[in-house]
């Protein structure tokens, strides 16, 4: 076993440990904490591959972002956690069933022509994995690297839109750009007085 | 001393680099926790003379020891850990926050050739781990079971989400015009005196790094996470002893790697500003002080870290939708506008800084 393997096998073992964590600790905050471990691990697993630059953008993006607003909500809402264990054996059978069938499914696919191929060999980079990867997104596959950009866009407008409540009547708003361009002359006035004779 | 290397030559060769590593990483953060200490120190003589006192003076000659003395009664105190706070979580918060601090360093040049991991992607690396830096707090937030801390850390993880945006593209501009990842590129990028330095070309970006790498660190203007008048003393109110003390590190750690991350961008890192100046430098002794090297980074990151100081001697704390407006409607429009800007200099293959 080369030293490269053991650390692959070290982060695949805590990758998979934290995985089933996620779905069996009883605090949300640490399934939460757990999947935050799984995403670390797995993008350590992914640099291992000499894809640093993916392996870095899912920490930044996946564990630095995303999970931090997961926790934010998570610790907001103070979710009481017995309701939600209540029948378990009520839904059992019907969750078995779902799962029976996603894994059909995905080894029906796995197991088709499409991914029957012997494994490539890698291409050696000429250059770093990041000037690669951009060059390719944005030559050869520009449009549908747009596409997925606006698509994101869509649903951020989306997701305002439907959220945004206007309550002008029942709260107080200041307009900072007005408090801004306040001047002096606005708020205070100088009275010219004359003087009282000395007595 | 011959036996001392027959010894270390019949270490097999991977434990010798293990070792070479070891000492390379305590070299780097020795001097660094020695400068944390000095720079709490600092912070109090200047804001002290900034405020017509003295500050610290009791111990050791002119209070030098002061840093010392503090160490030792932090370690001293007792840690105390509320009843109802989920113990895990509540001791490894203090370590996620130091844990990042001190990673990011590993891709830092100190001068030519002089890291620890020359890694290809480092501008990146440093923005991930970085990013890192919030669980810490939002965690001892959480895991304090107290209510002053959680709104403390709602408050900071909201901030310094939404600083970490503006931060990222003040960054894109300087890899644009540097056309790397790299950190030792990007300084060599600027290399040829101080008119080459990204400052320059890039000056908007530069204020907009720095001001949300103070927003980043929770520092005076932006400490809202330690309003005193609101919230004690925020997300480390329950914490005690050598487990605050981390919290401390970690804040002046991340305080002295954003002065030294902007010296590096934008102010050229180790280049000496003198560097079009053969004759200067030709010189024997004022030539090799004038010339390239680490004491110009350490000198020029001294700056910004004064700065950080003088800030919090100098402005009132921001009200929190102040600081939401400045980050959101203010800070990331700029950079927007600025990376706009160069990108058409750049096809139009007007560069600057070249």
């Amino acid at each position: 076993m080369t030293f490269e393997q053991f650390i692959f096998y070290i982060f695949a073992t805590v990758t998979i440990v934290s995985a089933i964590a996620v779905v069996t600790v009883r605090n949300p905050v640490y399934a939460a904490l757990f999947l935050i471990l799984t995403f670390f691990t797995s993008a350590a697993t992914w640099i291992l591959l000499e894809a640093e630059f993916l392996g870095i953008v899912l920490v930044l993006v996946y564990v630095g972002a995303v999970m931090v607003l997961f926790l934010f909500v998570i610790m907001m809402l103070d979710i009481n956690i017995d309701p939600l264990r209540e029948g378990f054996i009520r839904y059992l059978p019907m969750g078995i069933l779902v799962a029976i069938v996603v894994a059909a499914e995905i080894v029906i696919v796995l197991g088709s022509d499409t991914f029957n191929m012997a494994i490539p060999d890698p291409v050696p980079l000429s250059d770093s994995n990041t000037k690669a990867l951009g060059e390719v997104l944005y030559t050869e596959y520009v449009y549908p690297f747009e596409l997925a950009a606006v698509i994101l866009v869509v649903a951020i407008i989306a997701a305002i839109s439907l959220t945004m409540r206007k309550r002008q009547d029942a709260t107080k708003h200041q307009n900072i750009s007005e408090q801004i361009r306040v001047n002096s002359a606005d708020r205070l006035r100088v009275l010219k007085m004359k003087a009282e004779e000395k007595q | 001393m011959d036996s001392l290397i027959g010894f270390w030559d019949s270490l097999p060769s991977a434990l010798q680099t293990v070792i070479v590593i070891l000492l390379k990483i305590v070299a780097i953060l020795l001097p660094l926790i020695l400068a944390v200490a000095y720079t709490t120190f600092a912070e109090r003589k200047v804001i002290g003379y900034m405020q017509v006192r003295c500050g610290p003076n009791r111990v050791g000659p002119k209070g030098w020891l002061q840093p010392i003395a503090d160490v030792v009664k932090l370690m001293f105190k007792e840690i105390i850990t509320p009843t109802a706070s989920s113990k895990a979580v509540f001791f490894i918060a203090p370590i996620l926050a130091l844990a990042p601090a001190l990673a990011v360093w590993s891709v830092i040049p100190f001068f030519d050739g002089g890291v620890l991991a020359n890694v290809n992607a480092g501008l990146l690396f440093v923005l991930a781990i970085t990013s890192l830096d919030v669980f810490g707090i939002i965690l001892a937030g959480w895991a304090s079971n107290s209510k002053y801390a959680i709104l403390s850390s709602m408050r900071i993880g909201a901030q310094m989400v939404a600083y970490e945006i503006a931060m990222g593209f003040a960054l894109v501009g300087v890899l644009m015009a540097a056309g790397s990842l790299n950190l030792s590129d990007i300084v060599n990028a600027q290399s040829g005196g101080i008119q080459n330095w990204f400052m320059w070309p890039l000056f908007g970006l530069l204020v907009v790094y720095f001001i949300s790498g103070v927003a980043e660190t929770n520092r005076a203007p932006f400490d809202v996470a330690e309003g005193e008048s609101e919230i004690v003393a925020g997300f480390h109110v329950e914490y005690s002893g050598m487990a605050f003390a981390l919290f401390f590190l970690a804040e002046y750690a991340s305080m002295i790697l954003i002065s030294v991350l902007t010296t590096l961008l934008f102010l050229g890192g180790w280049l000496s500003p003198f560097e079009s100046f053969e004759g200067l430098l030709a010189i024997p002794v004022i030539g090799s002080i004038l010339g390239s090297g680490l004491h110009w980074l350490v000198f020029k990151s001294l700056i910004f870290l004064f700065l950080y100081l003088w800030f919090r001697a100098t402005f009132p704390r921001y009200r929190y939708d102040q600081i939401m407006r400045l980050g959101w409607k203010i800070l990331i429009p700029v950079t927007l506008v600025w990376i706009f800007g160069e990108g058409i200099a750049i096809g139009l293959g007007w560069e600057p800084w070249k």
